[in-house]
């Protein structure tokens, strides 16, 4: 139990993330804002919904304190939506093509 | 708290994670089974983006969200000003969770209750916003299964279909959120935790609290700023 609590984060750790999902919330925000092309406004904001998911995941959802077993359970099927994105989307591209 | 699994002597003996006697992952069922409820549900919101993704590449064009979203201030068009506050609202809600699972694991009674409701209230203004966004869209002419042929909607139809499912399954889950978080301040506040020993049932709530956060992450990145 006591070292439960140790791992447990303090406040200063919830409020400095807070703080930086706000940052990263206006950045993105921002990225939309200034029009730049395509490809680079879609990695910029692709890294930035990562990089939020990823803070919210590992500090406020608590996954970093916990078990790697039970992160590689919950992680890695996320896999899987790659997958379906892949084999999805050139379906779609050729519905394009066809109109 | 953390894991109430009690240590057994097989323990020692049977060392491995899997060997028996103990917990494999390290946390009490109830909150394996919330991350495995949340597992499937990210499934079910990643099937509905890339849905929502294969008939945004099969459209040959889209309406502009800076525009549908834009909201009228003072005379001056700001695009996606009410997303944008939305946004702000609800990582803002997951922070009072985080503040609660906090007080939670210090046993603070009271500041569990405040911070609970906070969410609630956060989470309520959420639904506000998206419910004026609902109301004005459809006031336009937008349905599930139509779009008016002006602009900015342009008769695209996959948009009003992609727009209502996302925003409405999500919107669901907020709603079924601030439901559960009042359930749950309730329990706190009469003392059932207290009892127990144990304030896990909030960090459990929070799990699915921050879930939803996260999944309007990927919902404001690719449907409203895409």
């Amino acid at each position: 139990m006591a070292h439960a609590e140790q791992k447990h984060p303090q406040v200063k750790v919830y409020l400095t993330v807070w703080f930086w999902l706000f940052v990263l919330s206006f950045s993105a925000y921002f990225v939309d804002l200034m029009k730049l092309p395509f490809a680079l406004k879609a990695v910029l904001l692709v890294a930035i919904a990562l990089m939020k998911a990823g803070l919210i995941a590992a500090y406020f959802m608590h996954l970093r304190f916990e078990k790697l077993n039970l992160v590689y359970t919950i992680v890695l099927p996320l896999i899987l939506l790659i997958a379906l994105a892949a084999g999805v989307m050139p379906d779609g591209l050729s519905v394009l093509m066809n109109r | 708290m953390q894991s109430e699994t009690k240590v057994v002597p097989l323990e020692e003996v049977l060392k491995s994670d899997w060997g028996g006697g103990k917990s494999p992952f390290g946390v009490s069922w109830g909150k394996l089974m919330m991350w495995l409820f949340i597992l499937s549900d990210a499934f079910i919101f990643g099937g509905l983006l890339v849905g929502y993704g294969t008939l945004r590449v099969s459209s040959e064009n889209w309406p502009e969200t800076s525009k549908v979203f834009a909201l009228h201030l003072f005379g001056i068009e700001v695009p996606l000003l009410l997303i944008a506050f939305m946004t702000f609202i609800l990582v803002s809600s997951s922070g009072w969770m985080a503040l609660a699972v906090n007080a939670a694991y210090n046993r603070d009674k009271k500041r569990t209750v405040v911070f609970l409701l906070l969410t609630c209230l956060f989470g309520l203004i959420f639904l506000g916003c998206q419910a004026y966004e609902w109301g004005k869209l459809i006031h336009e002419g937008l349905r599930p299964w139509f779009a008016p042929d002006h602009p900015p909607f342009d008769g695209v139809r996959n948009f009003g279909a992609c727009f209502f499912m996302l925003t409405g399954f999500h919107g669901l889950h907020v709603l079924t959120g601030v439901i559960y978080l009042l359930i749950i301040a309730l329990r706190v506040g009469i003392g059932v935790y207290e009892r127990r020993g144990s304030y896990e049932a909030v960090e459990n709530a929070g799990l699915y609290w921050h879930f939803v956060d996260l999944v309007w992450v990927f919902i404001f990145t690719f449907f409203y700023l895409f």
